[in-house]
């Protein structure tokens, strides 16, 4: 590793705890800008009540005092205060609640799509302009352009309404297996592409031919030189895949009732549960931020070639 | 050997003939770089028969709800001074209320319900007609927004240069990295709110708060991607070769920018406006899906897709057909974009 790309990683890191502050302080201000405040609800309450709700969660005081101590409270215990609909708990149990489900479901998810697309990519590749390659193009085309709640709602109602086979309600185990379709179809069919395009773009490259001329054996070459470098680019989707598997599950999770934190999320905009809102806010853009991180440095490290800049 | 000697051809010199003139002009007319994008998006048939799909979406989407009998909003079974008819609720296709029944025994011709009425009343075909159209301009506009945006701070970034791209360029930085889904929810979520005693009573109120929001937050999120394009095109062809040979061959300003610039900036303008339009759409149905989309009674794709999915299990046809259409144009959308891209990129000319 050479001072730039140890530069690079610097610059890098300085950006992403930058974006994570600039998050948390526009979800803290966008919050505290909607009129009348997080009590003005349907029903209307006397102004001692309000006064002594808004003094029990701070509100009275001067808008930056809130600020530094909201953020205080992130960053020292990783407190997002009380949850204003679901009396007694906090923001993070809530969260840490979700994320049980979320993340079994996310990293399924993830790992299957990235399997399946590398497999299909590879060997569409392979099988450049066969009947099969053709079909694996027009499939994953038309992955690419579904919404994922299109995506899902249509899989609930082919497996789950019409033949039965899967439960629709995603409490259960079993009930898990839709959603992780659903999740994975998107990031397989987009892995799928990006895999088939850089191994093609790979095996035209000299040394391929080399080793061929050299007498290395179709295996060895496929997946010794070819795969190999073919999956360099694909570490440059780990982000984005994570934001679109955090968003999709926000979806994923209502159509299919799976107690996460995507559902806790959208509950909790309806509800306008606002430190619901901002906690979820900033710990799944934390986490995208993260991601994001660690994908475009790990594809520094691996390949120092790249410029990313 | 009349060619050997020194002796010059007095003939080489006379004036030419209006016949030999005619023979030195090449009588091919000059191509423009429109007419050979043009020229070659013809070819490509998936491109060609993309943009089929999307001008007869556009189109009966626009022109269906001028002659259609039933409005999107008007629930049937209900007449000022009656008890509602729930008979009209939740028909199936082609399938006829209460008192149309009675009209059709009489003899009179009532106008079918082709895809049903949903669980107010409402006749569905026109709903996902109306719903489309709203997706279209919704997302139509959006990229409107995002190109005139993009286009301006990344064309004054590109040109200035110096301090001014620097700070442009690191506040796009991070609105870049910035988790944009999770943004534009919150976004959605609280400008719905506290727009709507702004608009009230204003022409805006029609349009509703949730999509005034939705194109602010289009505004404030989405003009990074195009900007940095722009920006990019404009530092790099201002440095090309040919704007220097043009240079020295005494072509002033206007001449550049008109002849040079501005054409290869246009390309990459189009393609990435025509690609930004699914995305918005994409992005509107996604956030009509959450509820934080179109007002109702107002349909939009997503939010027809979100109502239908509390009757699943009855009418699951009411959540495939606005499935189908929005995949449709989203698909189109691509695939035509795609198309533009490769006819109009003049880097992938061969």
């Amino acid at each position: 590793m050479n001072s730039k790309t140890l530069l690079y990683i610097v610059k890098r890191i300085g950006l992403a705890i930058l974006t994570v502050w600039v998050v948390i302080t526009i979800t803290f201000f966008v919050m505290r800008a909607v009129p009348g405040g997080p009590f003005m609800g349907e029903k209307a309450i006397s102004p001692a009540a309000q006064a002594a709700l808004e003094a029990k969660y701070g509100l009275d005081r001067p808008l930056s005092e809130q600020y530094f101590t909201y953020l205080k409270d992130i960053l020292t215990r990783f407190d997002f205060g009380p949850s204003l609909k679901q009396r007694g708990r906090s923001v993070t149990e809530i969260i840490a609640d979700g994320m049980k489900t979320s993340v079994k479901l996310g990293v399924v998810a993830a790992f299957s799509a990235l399997a399946a697309g590398v497999v299909l990519g590879a060997v569409a590749a392979l099988r450049r302009n066969s009947v099969l390659d053709r079909a694996v193009m027009v499939i994953t085309t038309a992955f690419v352009s579904m919404p994922s709640f299109i995506m899902g709602s249509l899989l609930l109602v082919l497996f789950a309404v019409r033949l039965r086979v899967l439960p629709a309600n995603g409490t259960t185990g079993a009930g898990l297996i839709l959603p992780i379709i659903t999740l994975a179809l998107y990031p397989m069919a987009y892995i799928t592409r990006l895999t088939r395009s850089s191994m093609l773009d790979v095996l035209g490259q000299d040394y391929i031919r080399t080793a061929r001329a050299k007498g290395v054996s179709g295996m060895k070459i496929i997946f010794g030189h070819a795969l190999k470098n073919a999956l360099i680019p694909v570490i440059t989707y780990f982000g984005p895949m994570l934001a679109y598997i955090v968003t999709g599950s926000l979806v994923v999770e209502r159509i299919f009732s799976v107690p996460g934190i995507g559902r806790a999320f959208v509950q909790s905009i309806t509800n306008r549960d606002y430190p619901m809102v901002m906690g979820t806010t900033i710990v799944l853009a934390c986490l995208i931020v993260v991601m994001n991180l660690v994908s475009d440095i790990l594809y520094k490290v691996v390949d120092p070639r790249i410029n990313l800049e | 050997m009349k060619n050997m000697s020194l002796h010059i051809d007095v003939d080489a010199f006379l004036p030419a003939t209006d016949a030999e003139k005619a023979y030195m002009v090449q009588m091919r007319p000059s191509s423009t770089f429109f007419k050979d994008g043009v020229k070659r998006l013809v070819k490509n048939k998936v491109a060609l028969t993309s943009f089929v799909v999307i001008v007869l979406i556009t189109l009966s989407s626009i022109f269906i709800p001028m002659f259609w009998p039933y409005a999107y909003d008007s629930m049937l079974g209900v007449t000022p001074g009656r008890p509602v008819d729930s008979s009209y609720n939740n028909l199936a296709p082609f399938a006829y209320g209460r008192t149309e029944q009675k009209r059709i025994q009489d003899g009179a011709a009532v106008f079918p319900h082709i895809f049903g009425t949903d669980s107010s009343g409402r006749d569905y075909f026109i709903r996902v007609v109306y719903g489309t159209r709203i997706s279209l301009a919704v997302g139509f506009f959006a990229s409107i927004i995002v190109l005139v945006i993009g286009m301006t701070i990344g064309s004054i970034a590109g040109y200035c240069g110096g301090k001014v791209d620097l700070i442009i360029m690191r506040i796009v930085d991070i609105i870049y990295s910035l988790p944009d889904m999770l943004m534009v929810i919150l976004l959605a979520s609280v400008l719905k709110i506290s727009l709507t005693p702004i608009i009230d009573g204003t022409v805006f109120a029609r349009i509703g708060s949730n999509i005034i929001s939705l194109f602010i937050v289009f505004g404030v999120l989405y003009w990074v991607s195009m900007s940095r394009l722009i920006r990019g095109q404009i530092l790099s062809l201002r440095e090309q070769e040919y704007v220097l040979a043009s240079r020295a061959a005494g072509a002033g300003g206007r001449w550049i920018i008109t002849k040079h610039l501005l054409p290869n900036c246009i390309s990459v303008v189009i393609i990435s406006t025509a690609l930004q339009i699914p995305s918005a759409i994409f992005t509107e149905s996604y956030l009509s899906f959450l509820g934080l989309g179109v007002n109702a009674p107002m349909p939009s794709l997503g939010s027809l897709a979100s109502d239908a999915l509390n009757g699943i299990t009855s009418y699951p046809y009411r959540l495939v057909i606005p499935a189908v259409v929005i995949s449709l144009i989203v698909l189109s959308l691509n695939l035509f974009g795609d198309g533009l891209r490769d006819a109009f990129d003049p880097k992938l000319r061969t």
